[in-house]
């Protein structure tokens, strides 16, 4: 069967997602980093942050949200049950904090098929309230038996 | 701190998630897919359990490359991994790094995160500025 890749260069409608101090906290804490800079806003202030700074991983947080419509999109048609997340890259510019307000959106930048196996390549970009590029990923998802 | 040469190590990273760490993780992350969360479901779609979140081993991956520049979370501009094993709870993940090249003050890390003989997560690629 061959795979549909009409749905490569479509771009979904933007996602906003406001950043919180206790979720912030409640993500570092998941993944064990106890530098003050995440959890307590005098720290974060004193190391040069507008108000306490979230992760770089942090971006799943506010990413995700702009990623599910391009994944459960029936144009893009991604076979779930034999589909693994194959690979992610992700490029950080200026740091997400407290309060900020991050507008992601999401492109299909790849569908194609060797050995057997489908590659869906998305690609979110996030920026803040200012216009600042916070983030980029690149999202692999392999689906096989395509 | 200064800059490391190529070849040097990566403080290596150990964590043992409990058996409860993918509840907490989709929480934190929003991430509720159910073959992390639900052990019927994981083991009707033929996994033997419920699986760690890749996500969640990449934030460790992350953690572990930002400590190289003492915690700083600014120093970290660019991480890309390779998911491959499927990681389990209640098992000690290792991530172990050796710095691949240096350019000024940027450096390369070459990453793996494993679970034993499991590499959960390799070519994992991070630059950080030091």
């Amino acid at each position: 069967m061959a795979i549909k890749t009409e749905a490569v260069g479509k771009e979904w409608p933007a996602t906003t997602y406001e950043v919180g101090k206790e979720k912030i906290r409640e993500y570092a804490t998941v993944i064990g980093l106890d530098n003050p800079v995440h959890l307590d806003r005098e720290a974060a202030r004193a190391a040069g942050y507008r108000d306490v700074v979230a992760p770089p991983m942090f971006c799943v947080v506010y990413s995700f949200p702009a990623l599910a419509p391009a994944v459960f999109d029936p144009e893009v048609d991604m076979n779930f049950a034999a589909m693994v997340h194959g690979g992610q890259e992700f490029e950080w510019d200026e740091p997400a904090c407290s309060g900020d307000e991050i507008t992601t959106t999401a492109k299909c930048l790849e569908i194609s098929e060797r050995d057997g196996k489908g590659f869906y390549v998305f690609e979110s970009t996030s920026v803040n309230q200012n216009g600042d590029q916070v983030a980029r990923g690149v999202w692999t998802n392999i689906v096989r038996g395509v | 701190m200064g800059v490391p040469n190529v070849g040097d190590q990566v403080p290596e990273l150990k964590v043992t998630p409990d058996k409860h760490l993918p509840n907490r993780y989709a929480g934190a992350s929003g991430d509720f897919n159910p073959i992390h969360i639900d052990p019927e479901f994981a083991k009707a779609v033929g996994l033997p359990n419920t699986i760690l979140h890749g996500l969640y081993m990449m934030g460790l991956v992350a953690r572990a490359n930002t400590e190289l520049a003492g915690g700083d979370p600014r120093a970290l501009k660019r991480l890309s991994v390779q998911f491959r094993g499927m990681g389990a709870p209640e098992q000690e993940i290792v991530v172990t790094g050796a710095v691949k090249s240096v350019d000024g003050d940027r450096v390369v890390v070459d990453t793996v995160a494993a679970q034993g003989d499991n590499q959960t997560i390799r070519n994992a690629e991070a630059e950080v500025q030091l």
